[in-house]
């Protein structure tokens, strides 16, 4: 099937600055792609190509097989969720969900049916005849929502469309965008610099950094196998040993550290130096793991769900680690053996 | 994360917006006013050039005097209206938003009423056989009647009652705008209430009060309707020489070189508060906060010993008063100071419903016949017509000049702006009677004198700084990120405008026009140059009428007048409140 968006080479540069390098992206129909990164990543830049707000200093971008770079903003079949909703104050919550309708010459028995249906979709069926300021933040962004999936634009682009909610709100809303991801089949193209929101609500993950993407891919892949120390660093919590590859037991390899010798994952194809990935969760106390680290404890913090024991390596270094709460935890200063099976854990360059 | 999206984007080529604008005011103001330096070095009789004019002003001591006198009195003015407004705009910027937008109508209107009527209600208030004294003498309290009026304290009391709400709307946007849970913190910290109030507070709403003295002052120099009915010989200003110079003495050379002295002295007056405070903070921003050296610092040990002695008188008020009656203190003061602000002026309509042919009060009786009076004069009737065109065409042009270029300046940014506003804003810094003596110069020499045009364009001239800042307040506050919203959900430029943009800022648009309307229905400055004969305006109808005599034909007028502009600014009141507010 061919992608809905397909991206070749589009860059944006500002004199001598690069707001985003020469980049490729395909987004495939009613996929949804978050683009996550820092600030200054060249993600804002990306969403803003794709709708025309910025125009492209090169490169091509297609959509549903027709080129963009020409269209403009207003002609182009996209929607875009602002961060801070944009909603018309001077429109009601209708009004505000009935204008993308009548700019496109819709009659209007159409228009108050479709407006009905939108605002069913977000749960605002009796705020129809409020104005903007009259809402909270949640509901406005639903209003914003409703007036973006109204019209069924070929692409949906959300830019942190939840950065100005608090996080329980938050966290209530990234379910119903998942959820009205899932009723609509459109394709979404998210903006957010928050790594829990992205592995939650993504079908795939294209992050990025000093103006270009770092790596694409899904949740799991981004946060298992990571390509790079930045990766690995910005998605999850890491602990990153690093060090020179050396020829390790049975035809292997295995990485030279300050702190030891590890057996690296069997698939790993390491150069001269490389750094080693091992999540939180993959330590244990467990004494049979063949690699294992030393370390003292420096701290317990006790989350609910987990422990998470802090603990100093000989370098100096800290490293984390995740116990099950019901675990009785080591006590401060003790000294433990931290351990994990080398195919878990990552090796980036 | 998002300031790509966020920053505007400046669509190129909206400078020429302003480009009408400036040439406008180029052609009819600063030209006229530049010409006005070279008329006062020519020689009265020759033309050639001479200092001629400034010697004799230096050398006469009548001139001296009055220079002095304008100066006293204006700085007394800024002083008073000052010292009696800070405490009414510290309550109203403490109201709540709607409350407070309530109460600000209260100083808005008599900011609007025509000074004309202002200063004739003042004239029954404090005359030989007015209302304070008739109230005084039927209560006992005086055997005599007090002189009031046509001395020092007339015209105090009608300069300061005309004042006051300028220098409130210019500090209240300062005050608004300081966060008063500083002084909770300060106090937290070991200030006394009072120490807290003064140094931090009062430091903060500073460069309010400075533009608000600035403003008053400036204002002050130029006035003539107050000194000429409410003062004596003693208390003749500046302008009334200038007028008198013109009309009755047609010297141009010599008050073209007044008219300099006045510009002169409002120009330092602006030099030394842009040293001080910087400019910004008279377009309602933050200000620079004072300069560095001996003058900040004195004024700071000024400031602690106010402070200091503000703190023990108002202790003992407190313990005086006890707590509960202290906490009304304000509320009180605030509205006396609204009831001084508004009531004089409601006086004057039960005396145009007077039966007897004098302005006494109580009126002895009621009746309809001044109305009669003023309705059934061709004279009254035609004055009025014209003022309505005079004023309606003005407002036009202003929006139509001030709108373009509020939205130019709103598109650019940097010193290019700055310099723009500093120019739209001018005419209201350059004293009135300097902007109309320039232009009945340029208006003789193009045959506009008594002529229509010549009021709208002189009008004009004067409505733009309302115009530009009107608008310009409602473009700060516009979010240019609806329009790229509206783009992205379908509109090209033209809906955008029409559907987004224009509904937006409707509400400023509409008080700019009637605020400009208000401006030129009232003035009288230019009209008593350009104007007379069969050209003549309503405010110079009753500036005429009011020098032969007074009467209650003028108490009919001032009511239909006061009525009118009331009305107008109702109007403007609903028009600037958005959709979308209850």
């Amino acid at each position: 099937m061919r992608p809905k968006l397909v991206a070749r080479g589009i860059c944006k540069r500002y004199g001598v600055v690069t707001a985003l390098e020469p980049t490729d992206l395909d987004v495939r129909a009613g996929e949804f792609l978050t683009l996550l990164g820092p600030s200054g990543s060249g993600k804002t830049t990306l969403l803003q190509l794709v709708c025309g707000l910025t125009e492209a200093s090169e490169g091509s971008l297609h959509v549903d097989g027709v080129d963009q770079i020409d269209v403009p903003v207003h002609r182009r079949d996209v929607g875009l969720v602002f961060q801070h909703y944009a909603l018309f104050p001077h429109l009601t919550v209708a009004e505000n969900i009935a204008f993308p309708l009548k700019m496109r010459g819709r009659d209007a028995r159409d228009v108050a049916h479709r407006v009905g249906e939108a605002l069913a979709m977000v749960h605002m069926q009796d705020y129809g005849a409020r104005f903007p300021r009259e809402l909270s933040g949640g509901q406005q962004q639903r209003v914003a929502l409703a007036r973006c999936f109204v019209y069924q634009p070929a692409i949906i682009l959300m830019d942190e469309p939840l950065g100005a909610l608090d996080r329980k709100l938050r966290d209530h809303m990234q379910m119903e965008i998942k959820h009205l991801h899932r009723m609509s089949g459109a394709t979404i193209i998210y903006v957010t610099h928050d790594q829990e929101e992205a592995l939650a609500l993504s079908d795939r993950i294209c992050l990025m950094n000093h103006a270009r993407i770092e790596q694409l891919g899904s949740p799991q892949e981004i946060y298992t196998r990571p390509c790079s120390e930045f990766a690995a660093d910005f998605i999850g919590v890491s602990n990153i040993l690093r060090g020179d590859v050396v020829a390790g037991p049975d035809g292997g390899a295995a990485l030279e550290t300050p702190n030891g010798r590890f057996v690296l994952p069997r698939d790993a194809r390491p150069g001269a130096r490389a750094a080693l990935v091992v999540r939180p969760e993959q330590l244990s106390l467990d004494p049979s793991s063949p690699n294992r680290i030393e370390a003292q404890v420096r701290d317990v913090v006790f989350a609910g769900s987990e422990q998470r024991v802090v603990a100093a390596l000989p370098s100096g270094e800290e490293m984390v680690m995740r116990l099950p709460p019901t675990l009785a935890a080591p006590a401060r200063g003790a000294t433990i053996a931290m351990g994990w099976a080398p195919d878990d854990a990552a090796v980036v360059p | 994360m998002t300031a790509a999206i966020r920053s505007r984007r400046a669509p190129p080529g909206l400078a020429w917006l302003a480009a009408p604008g400036v040439a406008f005011l180029a052609l009819f103001f600063v030209y006229p006013v530049a010409s006005l330096l070279l008329l006062s070095l020519g020689d009265p009789q020759t033309g050639d050039l001479s200092v001629a004019s400034y010697k004799r002003l230096f050398t006469t001591d009548v001139y001296l005097r009055v220079l002095l006198i304008t100066f006293r009195i204006s700085a007394q003015t800024a002083l008073l209206s000052l010292a009696l407004g800070y405490p009414l705009a510290y309550w109203l910027a403490g109201l709540p938003e709607r409350r407070r937008g309530k109460a600000l109508l209260l100083v808005v209107i008599p900011f609007w009423t025509s000074y004309l009527v202002k200063t004739f209600a003042w004239m029954i208030m404090l005359g030989r056989n007015g209302v304070v004294n008739t109230l005084l003498a039927g209560a006992g309290v005086i055997g005599e009647p007090l002189s009031l009026i046509n001395n020092e304290f007339g015209v105090l009391v009608g300069m300061v009652h005309t004042m006051i709400p300028l220098a409130v709307m210019t500090m209240l946007p300062v005050m608004i705008s300081v966060d008063r849970r500083l002084v909770a913190a300060a106090q937290t910290l070991g200030a006394t209430p009072t120490q807290a109030f003064w140094l931090v507070y009062y430091k903060l709403s500073f460069p309010g009060v400075a533009a608000a003295g600035l403003l008053v002052f400036i204002s002050s120099l130029g006035f003539f309707i107050v000194p000429a009915f409410l003062g004596g010989r003693q208390q003749t200003m500046l302008a009334q020489l200038i007028i008198t110079q013109i009309t009755e003495l047609l010297n141009w050379s010599f008050a073209g070189a007044l008219a300099m002295l006045m510009l002169i002295a409002a120009l330092v007056a602006v030099a030394l508060y842009d040293r001080l405070f910087g400019m910004s903070s008279l377009a309602g921003g933050g200000g620079r906060g004072g300069g560095d050296g001996w003058l900040r610092r004195a004024g700071l040990k000024g400031l602690e010993t106010a402070a200091a002695a503000a703190s023990v008188i108002a202790g003992a008020a407190r313990t005086l008063l006890g707590p509960r009656l202290a906490r009304l203190a304000l509320p009180a003061y605030g509205a006396a100071a609204i009831a001084f602000l508004i009531l004089p002026t409601f006086l004057v309509v039960p005396i145009a419903f007077t039966s007897s042919q004098f302005l006494d009060f109580p009126p002895p009786g009621y009746s309809l016949r001044w109305f009669e009076t003023y309705f059934g004069s061709p004279l009254w009737i035609a004055a009025t017509l014209r003022s309505f065109g005079v004023a309606a065409m003005t407002a036009m042009f202003a929006t139509a000049l001030g709108a373009a270029a509020a939205i130019a300046m709103a598109n650019s940014r940097g010193r290019w702006s700055g310099a723009l506003f500093a120019l739209f804003l001018a005419p209201m810094i350059v004293p009135r009677i300097v902007i109309a003596l320039g232009m009945f110069y340029l208006f003789a020499r193009l045959g506009l004198v008594a002529t229509n045009l010549g009021l709208v364009i002189g009008h004009t001239v004067l409505a733009l700084p309302f115009v530009v800042v009107t608008i310009s307040a409602v473009l700060k506050t516009y979010d240019m990120r609806l329009d790229q919203a509206a783009a992205t959900l379908g509109a090209d430029r033209k809906r955008i405008l029409w559907f987004v943009t224009a509904p937006l800022i409707r509400g400023g648009l509409m008080a700019a026009f009637l605020f400009a309307f208000i401006t030129s229905f009232d003035e009288l400055t230019i009209a008593i140059f350009v104007s007379g004969g069969l050209a003549t305006t309503l405010p110079k109808q009753m500036w005429d009428d009011m020098i032969l005599q007074l009467n209650p034909t003028l108490a009919a007028v001032s009511t239909v007048v006061f009525l009118l502009v009331t009305t107008l600014l109702l109007l403007t009141e609903t028009a600037r409140r958005p959709r979308g507010t209850r």
